[in-house]
């Protein structure tokens, strides 16, 4: 696809998402407490989406992601929190 | 359009949805033994499940006209359990046989523990042991890098495991590439909010080719689309993908990997 035809089927949609992620900072910065592991590193990934690196997607991933390799000595829970807490 | 659903937990879906599938153009299915959102009290509870993957579900797909296949296992959610895990593994073998049984999945890693990486190992020696095909989970949000890491090593470290026998479920953009690399097959997987996206996936497939990649929809007991793979082959129509390269990920790839189990085939 062109740029013009990838921005004639994404760009309202990514508008879209992109208000809705600006709310989502406004709300939880109007809230009262503290932040936690996940809006640290929540900012870190959206700084790299004005950088001119070309795999965005996968960056923003692994900001998330926990890079270490040892296995946890026990699964005390079966969910995800969605960031890796240091 | 016809296509190859190769990843749904169809035991926590209705029967209409066999039915919107079959009018979508779903000729198979197929159904990893997963975790149910509850742990099951024993091993009695395993031998019931998989009585209701090669028997049970096997007769409702076929009111629609779907063939039904599965892959059986215990989930690396109840692998914490490594007593368990050892009675459920002993049980797996009298149902091998069975004409729907594919392989071995989704076998894999949860929370990237000792335990459940030893699960990991005795079922890839089960996989070996019986020459079956191996199907792999890997972990959630921010475990499945580490997860995907060490999967591949246990995967890679075992030299009767041939990779192009292996696929890997759920890859993103952070995963897919390491997974190809080793040869295996990747799946992504369309599932609100935690994995990939119809946007998402075609992207990965204009970064990576055609070649060894599946979707699936993983449709289960939570938010999630059973017609997520025919809505995804619309997405990638109105982005100029030739009704051929629809046709390889949606159909072609899956079958291709699905019939080295000698048992797979369409309805």
């Amino acid at each position: 696809m062109t740029k013009q035809q990838v921005l004639d089927l994404y760009f309202l949609d990514a508008r879209h998402k992109l208000i809705e992620l600006a709310a989502f900072l406004d709300r939880v910065e109007r809230a009262d407490g503290k932040d936690d592991f996940r809006l640290k590193v929540f900012r870190v990934a959206l700084e790299g989406l004005t950088s001119n690196k070309k795999q965005k997607a996968r960056d923003v991933l692994l900001a998330f992601s926990d890079p270490t390799m040892e296995p946890v000595a026990k699964a005390t829970t079966k969910g995800a929190a969605g960031a890796f807490q240091k | 359009m016809k296509y190859i659903e190769p990843h749904a937990h169809m035991v926590s879906r209705t029967t209409d949805d066999y039915e919107r599938m079959a009018l979508a153009g779903c000729t198979a299915v197929c159904e990893p033994a997963f975790w149910a959102g509850f742990d099951r009290s024993s091993v009695d509870g395993f031998h019931d499940y998989f009585c209701q993957l090669t028997e049970h579900e096997p007769r409702r797909a076929a009111k629609f006209g779907l063939k039904h296949f599965c892959w059986l296992c215990i989930n690396s959610k109840e692998a914490e359990d490594v007593k368990l895990a050892e009675e459920v593994i002993t049980l797996i073998p009298q149902f091998l046989n069975r004409p729907n049984v594919l392989g071995i999945g989704e076998i894999g890693l949860n929370k990237n523990s000792r335990n459940e990486l030893r699960v990991l190992e005795m079922q890839v020696e089960l996989a070996a042991k019986h020459g079956q095909l191996i199907l792999v989970h890997t972990p959630h949000l921010e475990d499945k890098l580490k997860g995907t890491r060490l999967i591949l090593d246990v995967l890679k470290h075992d030299k009767r495991i041939k990779p192009e026998r292996v696929i890997i479920d759920h890859v993103e953009e952070h995963t897919v590439e390491m997974v190809l690399e080793a040869g295996m097959w990747a799946g992504m997987t369309l599932y609100p909010e935690t994995k990939c996206t119809p946007a998402r996936v075609i992207d990965i497939l204009e970064a990576y080719g055609h070649e060894r990649l599946w979707l699936n929809s993983a449709c289960d007991w939570g938010v999630s689309d059973p017609l997520a793979v025919p809505k995804t082959a619309v997405e990638m129509k109105k982005r100029g993908h030739l009704p051929s390269a629809i046709e390889q990920v949606i159909f072609s790839n899956p079958e291709k990997f699905l019939k080295q189990s000698g048992k797979f085939k369409t309805g």
